[in-house]
């Protein structure tokens, strides 16, 4: 029974799998409807298509990839949130480093 | 006290018939993780060049966003029946698991044929990758994407032929398992490339 009930959680269900893809349509179809209307500012659309994008990012990691912070699941969603801080570094740093260097160009 | 040797009992018997299955899964999803440190490294390229358009053309002059939005749809359609395969597979449904496989190679073909033909106008235009830093930096990243599913469709046929002849064994479901980490990671990248690629770029 407990062992039933582990693997649904692990492994989703159709539902779950719906969910999932209702929620990423909406957050596909958003920014590709703020950039393609051009009805936005440009400083909400960047605002609007990162946010959307992270959120979808979360979404897929929890109703597709199964990420969760039970016992079992635990290494794997700290390592994930291990990568995202490298990742955060190596391009965050990258484009302030170069877009810095690039300032002191004095174009 | 019931439950705690209730639990262990269920840990051991997990320890008998999973548990090589679940570590190589979590091996491979170590893998996927450095995988996506690689990632990284060509979005940080394509951040730090993406500006350096040369005599060449901008991404605002090259994008189709609605040619993006076919191939996101199809690459999230490839996601969920992949979705799907996997409860097959855990029903112990062969037939439906290489339907719903069939299904998701077929989307995933889609998605690799549309690249592809994208790829093949803009050289054609003359705005091949040797054009700019912008357009190495866009066929480098926007490939490597590329390249990774094309290495999943290749895995996802070796599966289906291997499901198809010796049936939903353990091996079949944790390659399965692995398969299905690797096809819903890439949908993740491509969150990323059409955000930061082509909506940004089309602004």
């Amino acid at each position: 029974m407990s062992q039933a009930h582990e693997h649904a959680a692990d492994h989703g269900s159709v539902k779950s799998y719906l969910t999932g893809f209702v929620l990423a349509i909406i957050l596909t179809a958003i920014p590709f409807w703020m950039v393609m209307s051009h009805g936005f500012t440009k400083q909400a659309t960047m605002i609007g298509i990162f946010g959307f994008a992270v959120v979808q990012i979360i979404v897929h990691l929890k109703y597709f990839l199964h990420l969760n912070f039970t016992k079992d699941g635990k290494l794997n969603s700290f390592s994930f949130l291990f990568t995202a801080m490298i990742i955060v570094m190596l391009v965050g740093l990258s484009v302030w480093i170069i877009s810095t260097a690039d300032a002191l160009m004095l174009r | 006290m019931s439950t705690y040797v209730e639990h262990a009992h269920d840990a051991h018997d997990d320890h008998e018939h999973h548990d090589s299955g679940s570590q190589t899964v979590l091996g491979f999803w170590f893998y996927l993780m450095t995988d996506c440190i690689l990632f990284a490294t060509a979005f940080a390229a394509y951040a730090v060049l993406y500006r350096n358009v040369a005599t060449g053309v901008s991404g605002k002059e090259i994008f189709e966003l609605p040619y993006v939005m076919g191939e996101t749809a199809a690459l999230l359609l490839s996601s969920i029946t992949y979705g799907f395969a996997m409860i097959a597979g855990y029903k112990g449904n062969k037939s439906a698991v290489l339907g719903w496989l069939a299904v998701t190679f077929a989307c995933g073909a889609v998605f690799i044929g549309m690249e592809v033909n994208e790829f093949h106008h803009l050289i054609a235009e003359g705005h091949g990758p040797n054009v700019s830093a912008f357009l190495s930096s866009f066929f480098g990243l926007v490939g490597l994407h590329g390249l990774h599913v094309t290495a999943g469709l290749i895995w996802m046929t070796v599966m289906m032929i291997e499901v198809a002849k010796t049936g939903l064994t353990g091996r079949a479901m944790t390659r399965l398992n692995c398969l299905s980490l690797f096809w819903h990671f890439l949908d993740i990248v491509w969150i990323c490339v059409f955000t930061v690629v082509y909506l940004k770029g089309a602004m």
